[in-house]
């Protein structure tokens, strides 16, 4: 049997050759291996998260201008799907059998054991139908969240937007976002999203094998409850920002009103806009589509984004200037024979006035004044040539904020058109001098400013030299927190006592009868302002007014800019005046009220031909009386119009 | 009895092997406890429950082991027969009479409790191949022998497969080993181990892959031996017979297995992969053992354990609740502790004056490394799934009592070994 023994080593080894293989396997999947671990996990961990409400956004008053509005997810976990009645279901949410086998697979592909979105957003109704059969559908389940809700409809473009995140959204933020997380897209939203999201909540589950949840892992030592975004008070004030839209129906165009003290935007109207609840819920991406295609870009956010010539609205800041730099005083008379040579072109004005002073060259918006100012600043003894002084110039507007961002609190600003003495000398050579650029001295050429900027300079001259950068949101929170940079004051450098003379014009341009704008006089309420009519290279000339009130401590700085509405007296300077009085008096004054009801109806979109406009006086006879001075108005356009061609030409 | 019998009884039996048993129970014990562990109701000594009543069990079956020990050596091999015969009519009688537990008919209900017979024949029949080859000696080489052998271990064989338990008609392929260490050809053991390759070979690869390679391989054995043409000619043979199985074991795998066997070996070799299917335990219970990790998640905090993700954890897939729960430490202890325990019984064995007793003894040993590993290996997805427990560590008194009385009848014959039988 000797040599049989030895066989025990072959069963002996074969045991332990098998053994170890079963100990290599096991090596591999306990040691090496991370799949089997992270596949544990994964069947027993369940994250349920609870989405945060979004901030409610207060208007000045305190009323609430977004709020949220109760939605409801319908949720799907695939592996515990057993046969139901699918048509039933189907109906109830409102889809098909073809969707429903679509959104199902989807599903699947993301998960099959943990939830994933089926249908998004149901409305209140839908969902009380489909909680009563919610047990018929065995892995579907409802998840509650909210989405915005604005119960006025107004400011679409100053709120933005909240959409779901995209792909891109969650890559930026590092993981912070998950899928089905919403973002602001645009406007305030956009801007305070970090303090309007608020913060995700999450339960760590443990889920046995029948799905039946055993608890919160570790004692919930990893969970936290949803915290919903920050309170924030803005500084619009609803009722002026309502009228403003209403007022603006029909026409293309921007409105910004600013509280000078403070810096605190009172109405931002953006023109064509769009009712801001049509971009929430289901239909979200469908309406936007169709805002997208409509005329006139309601998108755009024209308060800080359109460039416009500030025109006529621009003289304020030359007689400012003049009399910082000394080379004018307020008693200081040029002759105005109907207009100005610079060099071998002529700038005309709308008017033969002969003798003129600061005052009524304001209140008259006096061509000639204007240019005589410019002139004398440019060739100032002190300055060794022109390019030095109009450098010395461009940075006394720069610091009126034109060619500058405000930094609104609002995505998408732009600068607007301020060009440097570097930027004329490429243009035009070397050899330039002010009659090359004589234009600015009224507001034309090579300047561009936003209605925001256009507003914010009223706010300088209602504050008498300085200005707090304007914005949108008042305050941050239970704790009203208001940002360090909306308490600063911006001087412009110039000295209180110059803007007296300047105000005083202006109040004349809309109080006086000679004045431009005296059919917006407000009964009882001293506007200060200045009309503008500003070149449309492609159409109609864009009305424009910009004023402030009253005119002692100011509350209200406005600017109103209405595309292709002809000169400023017409369109813009109404508008202003009605918000303004609403604003200050919380109501319109008897019979201005028909002319509100009137200025709501016009329609100045481009396609409209033009002798709607000229209507315009007939229907109220006190409107027709007032409007008669302001007739001269559209020829001036065309005077800046030549002035402009015939600069380009020559 | 006398005392000093009784002494000189007690200091023969091989008390290490009897430590390795009960520390295999207690293991046993305390991850059944583990698998069915309810936090809400946590009372150990709870005999309703399953640990309770497996604690009874191990009590019982240490009892029964102990009163074993005290039967003289003879008995077993006089009774052989009888054992052999009556496990054959049991074998039978359930056939005719058995309760179906998941589409076997493997029990025999008596009141509440249930007998399974094909436990008691794997002892039946290693307690008759033991005395067959303690009686005539034979060494295996002409045909009647083996032919002798084959039927002691075909019969119950051929019965347990028609109940149809396949997982316990493969465990009677242990008795290849001790055949072969009584003198079988390893030929024999060679071709067995060829058979078991080819058949998964059949599964992974293709005929148009498996038949050139085969044939390949026989070329090289030709071109090795191409001076011997004896060899030759039984290689060609081989070759021929081997690609003849390939077609056979295709024939009876279509025709023969059933849908869900079928399904069973497919996923076992990666060819279909269907979690929620049948090879949703296989699935469940390797995410367990691999999410052990080194050291485990620890007892009773074993997630897949505890929230029941692997089916029949307390049976079949204890070994994943070891896994799961002591990591590739617990699980190295468990399969070393196994080693330990056969190479000592195979060492045991060989340690015999009595053939009986060493036949016996790698019978016993045999049944339990391939308990071992084929259940050890079906819950790391290397074998298929096949119902067969891991021996003193899976819940069942059945099976628990039957490797009890297995080892222990081996430990009496072990303590009597200087005696003649
Ligand atoms: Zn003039």
């Amino acid at each position: 049997m000797d040599n049989l023994f030895n066989r025990k080593y072959t069963v002996q080894g074969l045991f332990l050759i098998v053994c170890l293989i079963l100990v290599g396997k096991l090596f591999y999947m306990q040691i090496v291996s991370d799949k089997y671990f992270l596949l544990s996990n994964s069947n027993v961990l369940r994250k349920i998260y609870t989405f945060p409400a979004r901030g409610v956004i207060f208007d000045r008053k305190g009323r609430v201008l977004v709020q949220n509005e109760p939605v409801y997810d319908l949720m799907v976990i695939p592996n515990q799907v057993k046969e139901f009645d699918t048509l039933d279901l189907c109906n109830t949410i409102g889809i098909d059998t073809a969707g429903f086998r679509k959104r199902f697979h989807k599903a699947v592909v993301q998960s099959r054991y943990q939830p994933s979105t089926f249908e998004k957003q149901l409305s209140v109704q839908t969902y009380a139908a489909l909680q009563e059969k919610l047990s018929n559908f065995p892995g579907f389940l409802v998840q509650g969240r909210t989405v915005r809700h604005y119960p006025d409809s107004v400011a679409g473009q100053f709120f933005g937007y909240v959409k779901e995140v995209s792909p891109k959204d969650i890559e930026d933020s590092e993981g912070y976002y998950r899928p089905g997380d919403y973002i602001g897209k645009s406007g305030v939203e956009k801007q305070y999203n970090d303090i309007l999201r608020g913060e995700r909540g999450v339960k760590n589950m443990l889920y046995d094998a029948r799905n039946v949840p055993q608890g919160s892992y570790q004692e919930g030592k990893f969970d936290t409850l949803a915290r919903s975004g920050e309170k924030v008070v803005s500084s619009l004030d609803m009722e002026i920002q309502k009228l403003g839209e209403q007022l603006m129906q029909n026409k293309v165009g921007s409105i910004v009103a600013i509280e000078p003290a403070t810096g605190e935007v009172l109405a931002f109207v953006s023109s064509p806009g769009y009712d801001p609840n049509r971009m929430v819920g289901r239909q979200q991406g469908n309406n936007y589509m169709d805002i997208f295609g409509q005329a006139n870009r309601p998108f755009l956010v024209r308060p800080i984004s359109g460039y416009y010539s500030p025109g006529s609205s621009f003289k304020p800041l030359d007689a400012l200037i003049g009399l910082q730099e000394g080379v004018i005083t307020p008693d200081m008379t040029f002759n105005c024979p109907g207009g100005y040579w610079a060099g071998n072109h002529f700038v005309r004005c709308e008017h033969v006035d002969g003798t003129i002073s600061l005052r009524r060259g304001l209140a008259r918006s006096c061509n000639t004044y204007a240019c005589y100012v410019f002139q004398k600043l440019m060739t100032q003894t002190r300055f060794k040539n022109q390019k030095l002084a109009y450098d010395e110039w461009e940075s006394k507007v720069r610091k009126f904020g034109i060619g500058q961002k405000l930094d609104i609190d609002m995505p998408y600003e732009r600068k607007g058109i301020l060009f440097t003495s570097d930027e004329y000398t490429k243009r035009f050579g070397k050899y330039w001098r002010y009659t090359t650029v004589i234009s600015l001295a009224i507001g034309q050429g090579e300047m561009s400013a936003t209605p925001l900027q256009m507003a914010n300079i009223m706010a300088i001259i209602a504050n008498k030299g300085y200005y707090i950068k304007p914005h949108l949101i008042k305050s941050i929170g239970d704790k009203k927190i208001i940002k360090k940079d909306y308490v600063q004051k911006n001087y412009v450098d110039i000295d209180a006592a110059h803007f007296e003379p300047v105000i005083d014009g202006m109040q004349d341009a809309v109080n006086s009868p000679w004045g431009t704008a005296n059919a917006s006089r407000i009964p009882n309420v001293l506007m200060c302002g200045k009309t503008g009519t500003v070149q449309n290279p492609h159409g109609k000339n864009h009305s424009v007014f910009i004023g402030f009130a009253p005119r002692d401590n100011p509350k209200i700085a406005i600017a109103v800019v209405v595309e292709n509405a002809g000169y400023g007296g017409a369109y813009a300077a109404p508008i202003a005046s009605y918000l303004t009085e609403k604003y200050l008096t919380g109501n319109i004054s008897g019979g201005r009220m028909a002319q509100v009801e009137w200025m709501k109806k016009q329609s100045v979109l481009p396609e409209v031909p033009k002798p709607k406009i000229k209507l315009a006086p007939k229907t109220t006879d006190s409107v027709a009386k007032e409007a008669a001075p302001t007739a001269a108005d559209p020829k001036k356009n065309t005077a800046a119009n030549h002035l402009k061609s015939g600069e380009t030409t020559k | 009895m006398s005392n000093t019998q009784s002494n000189r009884f007690f200091f023969n039996v091989d008390w290490i092997t009897v430590l390795i048993y009960m520390a295999l129970c207690t293991i046993g014990f305390v991850n059944i406890y583990a698998s069915i562990y309810n936090p809400e109701k946590s009372d150990l000594f709870n005999f309703g429950s399953n640990y309770g009543k497996q604690l009874i069990y191990i009590i019982l079956g240490l009892i029964l082991g102990l009163s074993i020990l005290l039967l003289d050596a003879k008995f077993f091999s006089v009774f052989s027969p009888i054992v052999y015969g009556l496990t054959l009519l049991l074998l039978l009688a359930v056939l005719v009479i058995g309760r179906k537990v998941a589409g076997n008919q493997a029990w025999i209900a008596i009141g509440s409790f249930r007998l399974q017979p094909s436990e008691l024949a794997k002892f039946g029949t290693a307690l008759l191949l033991s005395r067959y080859v303690a009686t005539f000696n034979p060494k295996f080489k002409d045909f009647k022998s083996i032919m002798f052998a084959g039927l002691i271990v075909g019969l119950p064989l051929l019965f347990i497969m028609l109940q149809p338990d396949t997982g316990s008609a493969l465990v009677f392929l242990s008795f290849m080993f001790p055949l072969y260490r009584e003198g079988l050809s390893g030929y024999f053991l060679v071709i067995f181990l060829g058979l078991i390759v080819l058949f998964i070979a059949h599964f992974l690869l293709p005929l148009y892959i498996t038949i050139p390679a085969i044939i390949l391989v026989g070329c090289f054995f030709i071109y090795q031996n191409k001076r011997k043409q004896k060899m030759m000619f039984s290689i060609t043979i081989a070759t021929i017979l081997a690609i003849c199985y390939l077609f056979m074991v295709k024939l009876i795998y279509n025709k023969v297995l059933e849908p869900h066997q079928r399904t069973r070996i497919e996923i076992m070799l990666g060819l279909k992969t269907d979690p929620k299917g049948a090879g949703y335990n296989v699935n469940q219970s390797m995410i367990a053992i691999g999410s052990g990790q080194a050291l485990g998640r620890g007892f009773l905090l074993g997630t897949q354990t505890k929230y029941g993700y692997v089916p029949a954890q307390s049976t079949d897939f204890i070994f994943s609740t070891i896994g799961e729960e002591w990591g590739f430490a617990g699980c190295t202890v468990v399969i070393g502790l196994y080693v330990f325990l056969l190479l000592r019984v195979i060492n045991l064995a060989e340690r015999q004056r009595s053939t009986f007793s060493r036949v016996y003894g790698y019978c016993v040993a045999s049944i339990i490394f391939f308990h071992v590993f084929i259940n050890i290996g079906m819950t790391i997805g290397i074998i298929p799934v096949i119902g067969i427990p891991l021996p003193f560590i899976s819940y069942g008194g059945s099976s628990l009592w039957s490797f009890t009385v297995l080892l222990f009848i081996f430990l009496k014959l072990d303590s009597n070994r200087m005696g003649f039988i």
